[in-house]
């Protein structure tokens, strides 16, 4: 039962995976992404690594895809034409992507036929989130805040890379508004009867 | 029956891996879809490192593959951030026309 889950979900996986690098529209490539990602989340819980398998859905589906979606659809893009050569380049790739397809099986079952059966998800505790959390918030914890760090880093280069200031567009400015004193605005002219007021000077008593 | 090994998901493994490369070679203009095969690369490490903690009795390699899911999030915002940028300032997103740098 447990080897039918596997190959159904794995035919998922490398089908959506072929289906993202493939379809013309970016948009179904998301799609087919998201599905991916979903699937690889089935597989880890298939094996017993719960904590992971939901982090790959909150994290890839919840935020990387859904900014991945926003991006495609914001950029106005003609994506047909961006398809062109795809016949071009895939003989080459084909033939690399077999080679390494089959050095990488070559060596994973010299490794997988090893004596590595000791199967537990969850060593040292009774759940895996527990195992993870008894590692994770003590031998690792410079590792943890590294990736807080890392975070952190990446979130100010996306702000500052994407903040513009728009010269062109009329913005509120609080300090002005605030700054502002009686003098600024308001001038009092002495008016001579039937004189009037010099107009020049009421002008900069205006803008000034 | 045969029973569930860490071959099997190795392979599954090293099969996403390939079409990730694969995806970057055949989509050579289109940067969004590379974006996007680099994150199928990640996703089978992440399933390598997690198939190879399960199996072998160890922690470790998850918390290696929350790194590596860090490291993939912030790569996915700074990748985009200057794809917004760089068609801000172009109006395409084609790769083969990067050449600003070069004077």
């Amino acid at each position: 039962m447990q080897l039918i889950a596997f190959y159904i979900l794995s035919t998922v996986v490398l089908l959506s995976a072929v289906f993202v690098i493939s379809a013309r529209n970016p948009v179904h490539s998301v799609l087919w992404l998201i599905l991916s990602f979903f699937t690889a989340a089935g597989l880890l819980v298939l094996i017993g690594a719960e904590f992971l398998a939901m982090l790959l859905v909150v994290v890839y589906v919840g935020a990387v895809a859904v900014l991945f979606l926003f991006v495609v659809m914001m950029l106005d893009v003609d994506f047909v034409e961006l398809k062109q050569g795809f016949l071009n380049y895939s003989v080459i790739g084909g033939i690399i992507a077999v080679l390494m397809c089959a050095e990488i099986i070559f060596v994973a079952s010299a490794v997988g036929a090893g004596d590595i059966s000791n199967f537990d998800p969850s060593p040292g505790a009774d759940t895996n989130a527990a195992a993870l959390s008894n590692v994770l918030y003590t031998d690792n914890l410079l590792l943890f805040q590294m990736a807080g760090v890392v975070l952190l880093i990446a979130m100010i280069g996306a702000i500052v890379l994407t903040l513009r200031h728009r010269t062109h567009i009329k913005r509120q400015k609080v300090e002005d508004q605030t700054a502002r004193h009686r003098g600024d605005a308001v001038s009092m002219v002495n008016v001579q009867p039937g004189q009037g007021i010099d107009t020049s000077d009421s002008e900069r008593g205006a803008t000034s | 029956m045969m029973e569930l090994t860490l071959g099997h998901y190795l392979s599954v493994s090293a099969a996403l891996f390939t079409i990730g490369v694969f995806g970057i070679f055949v989509n050579r203009k289109n940067i969004i879809v590379i974006l996007m095969a680099i994150e199928l690369i990640l996703l089978s490490v992440n399933l390598n490192l997690a198939a190879f903690s399960v199996f072998s009795g160890t922690i470790a390699g998850q918390v290696f593959a929350m790194l590596v899911l860090t490291v993939a999030a912030a790569e996915a915002a700074v990748g985009l951030a200057i794809l917004v940028v760089y068609f801000r300032n172009r109006g395409e997103i084609s790769v083969e026309d990067v050449n600003m740098m070069h004077g």
